[in-house]
């Protein structure tokens, strides 16, 4: 690891002071951060500790929705009642992530801003990834890619987003709170990850210096919901497919469904195509095949992960089916 | 000068703790084994390890790990593969289990750090430290104190009634029963390549007084 200077921060003004200043990081807890500089992938010359930020409350918003601190750990956030019980969706997806020890570590705000676990990017001994060192070329499209993308990628980023909250996150029409030497803005779960397009190297929307400092959730109408995750170990796995469906029912007809899928893109990928087919009616096995052709649509396969779009599909129908009691 | 960075760095560190180190053999004012190190970058911490405080000098990309092995001498702590992918480094902060490999030392300064030469008592060892004899829930015993602190921090979140992937309903807020699936799964952050699993499991349950 390289040399660099760290400082700890307990407000959320002097947070903003230090890590707006050039070459600054705001550090999590850094089960992410200190493994990409162990691997000389990120090369912050001063890390600022906000992990001691006034940022852990987890609370009931007056609309009825719920406010989580980006400090927050995961498993706080997966442990507290009122995820459990209004958001269950979320506590299953945070409880798929990781191993308990991380999950105990890693800060909500921190798990938004992973990096993708593509091969290629994570190994320097690798000379071409756009996303390590733009212009350099993209290692996984001609190499091993069993694990990356097939919806929304380019030629110059296959990579998917490792997270599994983020996508129940997106499921739920989550809204990230950040601050910035620009003031405070809220940024939609839909628009704070990025396409790869011509810049991979960019895997957010965030700017420099911007602190996330909450994660907001509307209240929830979504009463049936289920995670699902695929991988190649029953636990303590990146997912190769993960789907978050939630449902709102009235009776045995879909009023309105949430699918969003993981492992498939460079950021959580909400289905609106196979949303808008199911709703409005009952929930059968046929209609449920076609909403998930749709959510495939335009799938473009590369040479070993050619499987996840039948996966993506068999896993968005059990979910579905899951999350409405038909399974 | 013939000497590797690497014992270069473990002398001047033992020489930059005041308390009584184990392999301590220099008690130099910080500032003084700062300079001797060269680093312009340390940074004066106290670290809270077993009860016992330990006034250090580090740099700050020194990571828990590597602190309590190499400057504290508390080598219980193993490395595996010190990426977060093995458990081997797991540590008790606060009364939660971590991985010391992914959390750098000057982030902990003012912890409550417990490793697994913390938890017996008076020459008794900890319930999970006699389970996992009586149950033979080892071979080469190298990932055994990260299992070990871990199965610590597991019991606590447990009595909390802390769900996890393996709970039939999350909304359930009960307390869970600690069936054979829900030891794995929330053993899932260690691994064993001796493959000890059967029995590390039933070391679990027996000092989670489920078996």
């Amino acid at each position: 690891m390289n040399s660099f200077s760290y400082v700890r921060v307990s407000d959320v003004e002097s947070a903003l002071r230090e890590g707006g200043a050039a070459g600054s990081r705001f550090l999590g807890a850094g089960t992410n951060l200190l493994d990409l500089m162990k691997g000389g992938i990120e090369r912050p010359q001063r890390l600022v500790d906000v992990t001691r930020l006034p940022l852990t409350a987890i609370e009931q918003l007056p609309d009825g929705g719920l406010r989580i601190g980006a400090m927050a750990t995961n498993s706080d956030a997966a442990n507290h009642p009122l995820v459990r019980t209004r958001y269950p969706l979320l506590s299953q997806a945070l409880l798929a992530g990781a191993s308990p020890q991380l999950r105990n570590m890693a800060t909500v705000g921190g798990n938004l801003l992973q990096r993708t676990r593509c091969y290629y990017f994570y190994d320097s001994a690798f000379a071409q990834c756009n996303k390590r060192n733009p212009g350099s070329g993209c290692a996984a499209l001609e190499g091993y890619n069993r694990i990356h993308a097939i919806l929304g990628a380019s030629d110059q980023c296959i990579a998917v987003h490792p997270s599994d909250m983020a996508v129940a996150l997106a499921a739920l029409d989550a809204v990230v709170r950040v601050r910035g030497p620009k003031g405070e803005r809220a940024i939609p779960l839909g628009e704070f990850h990025r396409l790869p397009g011509d810049t991979p190297q960019r895997d957010t929307n965030l700017e420099h210096g911007e602190l996330i400092t909450a994660v907001e959730l509307p209240a929830s109408r979504f009463t049936k919901s289920t995670y699902l995750k695929i991988r190649d170990r029953a636990s303590y796995a990146f997912a190769l497919v993960s789907v978050a469906a939630a449902l709102d029912m009235q009776g045995s007809t879909v009023r309105a469904a949430r699918i969003a899928l993981g492992g498939v893109a460079h950021k959580p990928w909400r289905a609106m195509q196979a949303e808008a087919l199911l709703a409005g009616s009952a929930l059968d096995t046929g209609l449920l095949r076609k909403a998930a052709a749709a959510a495939v649509e335009g799938a473009k396969p590369y040479r070993d992960n050619a499987f996840k779009v039948e996966l993506a599909q068999r896993a968005i129908v059990r979910a579905v089916q899951t999350a409405g009691g038909m399974a | 000068m013939d000497i590797s960075k690497r014992r270069f760095m473990q002398s001047a560190a033992a020489a930059a703790a005041f308390g009584a180190v184990p392999h301590a053999s220099a008690q130099t004012p910080v500032r003084e084994a700062a300079q001797a190190a060269g680093g312009e970058h340390l940074q004066p911490l106290t670290l809270n390890v077993n009860g016992r405080p330990y006034v250090l000098a580090l740099e700050p990309r020194v990571t828990l790990l590597d602190a309590l092995r190499e400057y504290l001498g508390l080598t219980g702590t193993k490395k595996g593969c010190d990426r977060g992918q093995c458990g081997a480094c797991t540590v008790l902060v606060n009364g939660r289990r971590i991985n010391s490999c992914l959390s750098l030392a000057v982030a902990h300064a003012g912890d409550e750090i417990v490793t697994i030469e913390g938890l017996a008592r008076a020459g008794k060892l900890h319930a999970l430290q006699a389970a996992f004899v009586e149950q033979d829930a080892f071979q080469c015993g190298y990932c055994t104190p990260g299992q070990i602190c871990s199965a610590v921090g597991l019991l606590a979140e447990a009595a909390a009634g802390a769900a996890s992937g393996a709970s039939a309903d999350v909304r359930d807020l009960r307390q869970v029963a600690l069936s054979d699936a829900e030891v794995r799964e929330r053993m899932s952050g260690n691994i064993c390549r001796c493959g000890a699993y059967p029995n590390i499991v039933a070391a679990v349950k027996k000092a989670g007084g489920a078996a």
